[in-house]
This record gives C-alpha cells, sequence and structure tokens, in this order.
C-alpha cells in the first residue's frame, strides 16, 4: 500500500512521542491525538529515574542483570524475550535522550549520574533531579514539535478517543474520536493505529494518575475485540502522600537516595518525630529486608506497611500513615538530588521534608495489566498496535521504579516502526461503510446521554466506584470480597442505566465525556475484579493470603480477558508465559 | 470529622467564546487538606449553586494536579497560579475563581493557550539532533551547566507569567517570558546552539523581546521560580549584540 502511510497514534505521553518520532523518521505521515495538549501528558509526573545498565560505576552492571532484575522482581510473569529487548536497548535510548538535551544530573567529570533504586542492588537509575518524566516528556515533545512544524505530524489537542473504526473483516481502518470543545463526533481513517494512552487510575477513584488516566480508550478496544491481559496486577506504591483531590507520588528515589521508613515503636506516640530517639524507632524494611532494605521492590514495601498498620497498629498517630525520612541526608544534596518532590510536599502538605520526616501510605499508582500485545507491539485487532503503560508487556507481576520511563519510549519505539511496516504491506480493501456505521454508533452513545432523565449523578457512581475498587481489590484480595465487588459491580452497571447529567449542552461538556468514560472503566473495573479473584495464587503485586505462594504449576499464566458481548462480561483464557530465558526460582528479597 | 465549616466559592462562568460571563456562589462543606481543584470536584458531585438552584458542573483544564503538568492556571483571588496547589485553608474567603483574562476563553475556567506552543514553534525550542538511531552518547556537561539548565528545563508551560506581563496583550503581541526564557535554554546546550541565530533573529521586531517592560511580575507568578527576569536579560543581550552586528554587515 501506500509508501507513505497514515499513522494514527493515541496518546502523547512518553510512548505516543516515541512512536510519533520513529513513524515521522520512517517518512510516514502521523495524526497525533491526545486529550489534553501532549505537553501534559501524565508521564510528567514521574520523578525518580529511567533504568539503563551503563555501569558507569565500576559496579559490574549489565544489561543481563537488568533484564534479571526486571524479570525476578515482576515474578517470572512476564514474557522473556521482550523484556531483554528493551534491557538492551535502555542504555541506547539514555544516550539519545542526553543528545536531546535532557538536563541529567551528572558527575563532577561531567558524564551522566545513576542512582539506585527498588528491586536491584546496582546504581542504574538516570535522573534529572526529581522530575525525570516531566524532562523525558519534554525533549520528546520537542522533536514531535519540529516534526510538526515540518508538517509530518499533525496534532489533534482537545480530542478524545472514542472507538476503533473495523470493516467486515475486523480490520481497523481508523479511528471514531470526539472533539471535546464542539462535541463533534468524526472519524478518521488510518493505515494503523497505536495507543499509547497510560494508565488506569481512575478507576480506583483517587490514586496517583493524572485526571486523564481513566483507561477508557483500553476499555472501548476491549469491548471491541482486544485482548487486556493481566489486569489483575495493580500496583500500588507505598509512599504517596494522602490528599482529597488524588493521591501524590512521593518518588522511590527519596529511598535511592538514603530516604529510612520508620514509625515509632510505641503505638499512638505523640512526640515530635525528631525527638523520638533512635532505639524508640522501628525501621521495619531494614529489619524485615536487611539485602535490599528500604529499596525492596514496590509490593513488597507496601505490603510491609499495611502490616505494621493494621496488624502491628504501629500506625503515626493511630493513623494509616509511617515516616519517610529525609532529614539525616545533607540539605544541598537533597536540592540537588530530590528538589522536584520535596517541593510537592512542601506545597501541598506544608512541612519542609528536609526538617521533618514526611508523612506517606501507600496509594495506587501503575498497571502491569494492559492490553494484549505481541512481540511487535501489535494487539490482536489488525492494524491496531499498543505501547506504554496501556499494554502489559514488559513488568510482568510487579514493575520496578524507574521501568516506566524505559518501556514507555522502547515500546513506541518498536509499535512506530512495526505499524509503518504493517501498513506497508496491508492490502487495500474497500470500507463498505464501516466509518459511518461507526459514527452512527458513538453519535447515538451521546444522543442517548444527553436524554437520560434519570437520578443517578456519575461523579458519585464513580466516587463509589473508586472506593469499592480501592478496598477490596488493591493490597489484599480475598476471593468472597473479589466476587462481592464485581456484584456490586453490575449493580453500578445497572445504576448507571439511570444516570442523568447535569449539563447537557453541546460545547466543552466535560460531564458527558466523563460519564463515557465512567462506564468504560465499570467494564474494565470488572476485568480487575474476576481477573484477581480467579488467580488463586500470590505473585507479585497480586497478594491473597489464602494462597500465600507463587504457583507456577497452575499460574505461569497470562490472563488473557475478551468481552463477550452477549453476556456483557468478561471470559478469560490463560496463555502460557515464554520463560525460554531465566529459569524462574523463588522471589525472595 | 465532624464539622460544619462552608467555604464560599464564587466563580466567574462563561458558556462559551461568544456569550456574556456572569457569577455563581458556592457553598461547600469544608474537609482538610481541601485545594481548589477538589473543591470544584465537589461542584461537580452536587452541581447546586449557594441559592439552591441546580447548575452544570464547572468546565475547567487540569490533569496532574501536582503542579507540574501545567494546565489548571487559572485566577484565584485576582492572581494567576496553579488551582491545584491553591490549599483553601491558605485563601480568603469568598474565593473568586476566573478564567485567565489574556486567552480566549473556551468555557467557565478553561481557556485557549496554544499561543504558547507556536511561540515555541517559532523560536525553534528543541535542540536539532541528526535522528533518534544511536549514535554514541551526548556532549559532556559540568554539574555546573546541568545546574543552570534544570531550573529552565521545569517550564510547565502554564502562561501565568504571560498572564501577569502588563506587556503581554493584542497591542504589543508580545512572545512573553516564557517562550524567551525557552531561547535561553536552548542556546546554551552545546548541540542545541547550532540554532542560536534563528531564535534570537525570531526574537526581533515587533511582538519580539524589546517589549518587555522590565516589570518584573513574570518572575513572582512564576509557580517553579524559573530565574525569567535573568532570562529575559541575558536573551536581551544577545539580540542586541545580534542586531547591532546585522547593522553592521550590511
Amino acid at each position: 500500500m501506500a509508501s507513505n502511510p497514515k499513522i494514527i497514534v493515541i496518546g502523547g505521553g512518553l510512548a505516543g512521542l516515541a512512536a510519533v518520532i520513529k513513524i515521522a523518521e520512517m517518512g510516514g505521515q502521523v495524526d497525533l491525538f491526545s486529550i489534553v495538549p501532549v505537553k501534559r501528558s501524565h508521564s510528567v509526573c514521574a520523578q525518580g529515574g529511567i533504568n539503563a545498565a551503563k555501569n558507569l560505576k565500576g559496579e559490574g552492571d549489565s544489561t543481563w542483570q537488568h533484564f534479571d532484575d526486571t524479570i525476578y522482581g515482576g515474578d517470572f510473569l512476564a514474557n522473556q524475550p521482550p523484556v531483554k529487548a528493551m534491557c538492551e536497548a535502555a542504555p541506547g535510548i539514555i544516550d539519545l535522550l542526553d543528545r536531546m538535551g535532557v538536563p541529567f544530573n551528572r558527575t563532577p567529570e561531567g558524564l551522566l549520574d545513576f542512582r539506585r533504586f527498588g528491586g536491584t542492588l546496582y546504581n542504574r537509575t538516570a535522573f534529572a533531579g526529581a522530575t525525570t518524566g516531566q524532562q523525558l516528556l519534554y525533549a520528546l515533545d520537542e522533536q514531535v514539535r519540529r516534526y510538526e512544524s515540518e508538517g509530518k505530524v499533525k496534532k489533534y489537542e482537545g480530542w478524545e478517543f472514542l472507538s476503533a473504526v473495523l470493516d467486515d473483516r475486523r480490520v481497523c481502518r481508523g479511528i471514531c474520536a470526539m472533539d471535546l470543545r464542539t462535541m463533534e463526533v468524526r472519524t478518521i481513517p488510518a493505515d494503523a493505529v497505536i495507543i499509547c494512552t497510560g494508565g488506569i487510575g481512575a478507576i480506583f477513584g483517587k490514586s496517583t494518575n493524572s485526571v486523564v488516566c481513566t483507561g477508557s480508550a483500553q476499555s472501548a478496544l476491549y469491548q471491541q475485540g482486544c485482548y487486556y491481559a493481566n489486569g489483575e496486577f495493580i500496583q500500588v506504591h507505598p509512599t504517596s502522600i494522602p490528599g482529597e483531590d488524588k493521591l501524590r507520588l512521593m518518588s522511590e528515589s527519596a529511598r535511592g537516595e538514603g530516604g529510612r521508613v520508620w514509625v515509632p515503636k510505641t503505638p499512638g506516640d505523640k512526640r515530635d518525630p525528631k525527638s523520638i530517639p533512635q532505639n524508640e524507632r522501628w525501621y521495619f524494611l531494614e529489619e524485615w529486608y536487611p539485602k535490599y532494605g528500604n529499596l525492596v521492590p514496590r509490593d513488597v514495601a507496601t505490603r510491609a506497611i499495611h502490616k505494621v498498620v493494621y496488624e502491628h497498629g504501629l500506625g503515626i498517630d493511630g493513623k494509616p500513615m509511617v515516616y519517610l525520612d529525609l532529614t539525616h541526608i545533607d540539605r544541598k544534596v537533597l536540592d540537588r538530588k530530590l528538589e522536584g518532590i520535596l517541593e510537592i510536599y512542601e506545597k501541598f502538605v506544608g512541612d519542609d521534608p528536609r526538617d521533618t520526616p514526611m508523612k506517606i501510605f501507600p496509594g495506587m499508582h501503575y498497571t502491569m495489566g494492559g492490553l494484549w500485545v505481541d512481540f511487535k507491539q501489535a494487539t490482536n485487532i489488525a492494524g491496531i498496535f499498543a505501547a506504554g503503560e496501556c499494554e502489559y508487556q514488559y513488568h510482568g507481576a510487579n514493575r520496578l521504579g524507574a521501568n516506566s520511563l524505559v518501556s514507555c519510549i522502547y515500546g513506541g519505539f518498536v509499535a512506530g516502526p512495526e505499524s509503518v511496516r504493517y501498513a506497508r504491506n496491508a492490502s487495500a480493501t474497500a470500507a463498505n461503510g464501516c466509518f459511518e456505521a461507526e459514527r452512527k454508533r458513538q453519535e447515538d452513545i451521546n444522543a442517548a446521554l444527553m436524554k437520560a432523565d434519570g437520578n443517578e449523578n456519575p461523579f458519585l457512581l464513580w466516587r463509589e466506584l473508586g472506593e469499592l475498587m480501592t478496598k477490596d481489590c488493591t493490597v489484599i484480595r480475598y476471593n468472597k470480597n473479589l466476587q462481592a465487588t464485581d456484584v456490586k459491580l453490575v449493580e453500578l452497571l445497572e445504576r448507571y442505566r439511570r444516570v442523568n447529567l447535569s449539563d447537557r449542552t453541546q460545547w466543552a461538556n466535560t460531564t458527558v465525556v466523563f460519564t463515557r468514560q465512567l462506564y468504560n472503566m465499570l467494564q474494565l473495573a470488572r476485568v480487575i475484579a474476576q481477573g484477581a479473584c480467579m488467580r488463586d495464587e500470590s505473585r507479585g503485586a497480586h497478594y491473597k493470603p489464602d494462597f500465600p505462594d507463587r504457583d507456577d504449576r497452575n499460574w505461569l499464566k497470562t490472563t488473557k480477558a475478551t468481552f463477550a458481548p452477549d453476556a456483557d462480561e468478561p471470559r478469560f483464557e490463560l496463555e502460557p508465559v515464554d520463560v525460554s530465558l531465566i529459569q524462574p526460582r523463588p522471589r525472595k528479597y | 470529622m465532624a464539622n460544619n465549616k462552608t467555604v464560599l466559592i464564587k466563580i466567574k462562568r462563561q458558556a462559551n467564546p461568544q456569550s456574556k460571563s456572569y457569577w455563581e456562589e458556592f457553598a461547600l462543606s469544608w474537609k482538610p487538606g481541601m485545594n481548589v481543584i477538589s473543591s470544584l470536584m465537589d461542584i461537580a458531585a452536587n452541581p447546586v449553586t449557594r441559592d439552591g438552584k441546580p447548575t452544570a458542573p464547572i468546565t475547567y483544564d487540569s490533569n496532574c494536579l501536582e503542579e507540574v503538568c501545567g494546565s489548571c492556571a487559572m485566577l484565584i483571588n485576582g492572581k494567576a497560579r496553579m488551582a491545584c496547589s491553591a490549599l483553601i485553608d491558605k485563601l480568603e474567603q469568598p474565593i473568586r475563581l476566573g478564567p485567565l483574562s489574556k486567552f480566549p476563553v473556551v468555557r467557565d475556567l478553561s481557556v485557549d493557550r496554544s499561543v504558547l506552543f507556536e511561540n515555541l514553534k517559532s523560536v525553534k525550542a528543541w535542540v536539532p539532533i541528526d535522528g533518534s538511531y544511536d549514535l554514541g552518547s551526548g556532549p559532556r556537561l559540568t554539574p555546573e551547566d546541568q545546574e543552570a539548565a534544570y531550573p529552565l528545563s521545569r517550564c510547565i508551560s502554564c502562561c501565568c507569567c504571560m498572564e501577569a506581563c502588563p506587556q503581554f496583550n493584542e497591542s504589543t503581541g508580545f512572545v512573553g517570558a516564557a517562550t524567551i526564557s525557552q531561547v535561553r535554554l536552548f542556546n546554551t546546550h552545546p548541540t542545541g546552539k547550532a540554532l542560536k541565530r534563528e531564535r534570537l533573529a525570531a526574537l526581533m521586531g515587533d511582538g519580539g523581546i524589546q517589549e518587555c517592560g522590565y516589570a518584573q511580575n513574570c518572575v513572582e507568578v512564576c509557580p517553579k521560580d524559573i530565574p525569567l527576569t535573568r532570562s529575559i536579560a541575558e536573551v536581551g543581550g544577545e539580540v542586541m549584540k545580534q542586531a547591532i552586528g546585522e547593522l553592521f554587515r550590511r
């Protein structure tokens, strides 16, 4: 077909922009769709750094070691070949970002500086202060702006992806999207589509994710026939700052630079933390995990904090909080390496973490699961690719800190060229009215919502969804509660039919957009809850006290959910994991 | 925690770019740790004005809620700032929320700030690399140079500096501090400086750097404490030097 194919990229975070750069470089034409101006994408929130085994600290680090740490950290659930390829590509990605002008921190000699992160014993994490994601996103955004000014990229900012346009052979021919100002529903043809729509935090109500991270696009595609894989694997970050509107992340780099987690040994100790003597503090992570200390992987740290708070009853002042302490570290070092995150704590809590230990608690942070893709980042629907957090490929049952940025960029760098190759080989066939039909289907959904005159407020339904999912679908899981969760989700879907929009205007109507997203959140929530219920073992972030061990015989498997339209719920199948490179071994930190 | 404290918020609303604006007042029940965004979320969950009239939820821009995406800039008690980091307990009530006044209103508190992204295009705010394939490591940089570049690179494109600038208006067409500061960032980068002349040229003439009136409002409102006035002074000097040089070459 076209030698200069047109590719649609949905989402302008790191994965999306990485894909755009590769496509433009190969001579393809890109339409880039994003809800927000791409420079405001959620990737800006990543703080601590990006992993690459460049071995610049004389520690004997290697890409194989990075690969092994990632597979082991993910409790052997990830297919190994793509993870190995990612780890091998990582040092080159860092070099590229460096050439693009990312202001990475430097050593006195002027080389890239690296720090330690969770789940590894090596200094492998390159960083730009504590706003690494922001700096990386800007570097890619600038390169895309350059291509935009050369006419190779057309941006559609302020557009919401609604669905893929599939022809009678179920091949993707383009997308259906909505202009968030005019509310116009439009179909846009393309030779291939890449989904880079990030996380699903909104399903859990409050999370560390940005507002746009609803998982709506992934869910819409799942409902159109894409497999959704390993949905039950949800990362709860051990250190977040609870807030009214969201949970703000307190980066793992705080511990990478020497931060220590502790609680007073006396329950309800009301003393100022600085006045509590060392021997009356319990540094439980250091005691329980002497080798990795405060830098155990996130799932391990999160469960430890839960245990200390809920089983030992030692939360600060009896509340669900523990201290994350940086006060023993030199202020100048803190300013140079962590300023961005210290500023967040200062602004939103009002205390200076250089003087006072921070109060933190685990918060929903990341989904390891996502759209199923093959090693070329292709979903099971021809012409639809996916990269970044919205797909499932690189992190197994638990993601290591600072691996997300590298997986986003690497995934985009694979998806971009693969989509061009696919488009160049695809044969042209008639569309047979599939564009018209899809637009009509989506317009009808909008029209029905605008007319709906029930009594349910979508924002209140969403709060209920968030509380429900956070309570029983995160750190500790019991089958009885998961079954109850699914029953409740069906009830919420039932109540959704009686929704009533408080805004029926046809201009920049955020209520109708949110209500559409809510439906998709509810459908995807069922995949998470049912997947968690089904998996009777504990692996990585998925922990069931009734099944405390990993069960490789039955569950060294990828969960693949497919939407059964007639049943209006997920069906599951299992796929063996490719463990061809590293033999699974028990995970003990 | 039981309490019956209320939070009073007055919001300037506008249905679309053509229609007239009007104010609506809301009374919310106080909760610890509230900020302007969580208040707007509370209104969406119960969209009723203070006098009991049902209304539509407020349209506003937001995303990260950690003051790093730059979305939620608005006028809060008359001052341009980010709504996510505006804590209710630190604001005088009734809290007045309005859209940034120097950008076209889309609806309610949401405005169109695409002018900044267009400006970044016109000054070529990027490092002109040869390609994204593997070409080895980047240029060495001393820690001092990194520490000078990093604060400039933290600009979140919120446009508060432009809103606060008396010179940023339709009659001058001034590019504003954010763009000038990005010129400084890229002109000091070892590879980025290849486009230095073009960037400085883009800042000459109408709407260019000479429109700056040194009011210094920009640096005061910047939520990221970017040394904007220093950027303007440095880039201004470079523009002047280049302009004089060109004069003599003619």
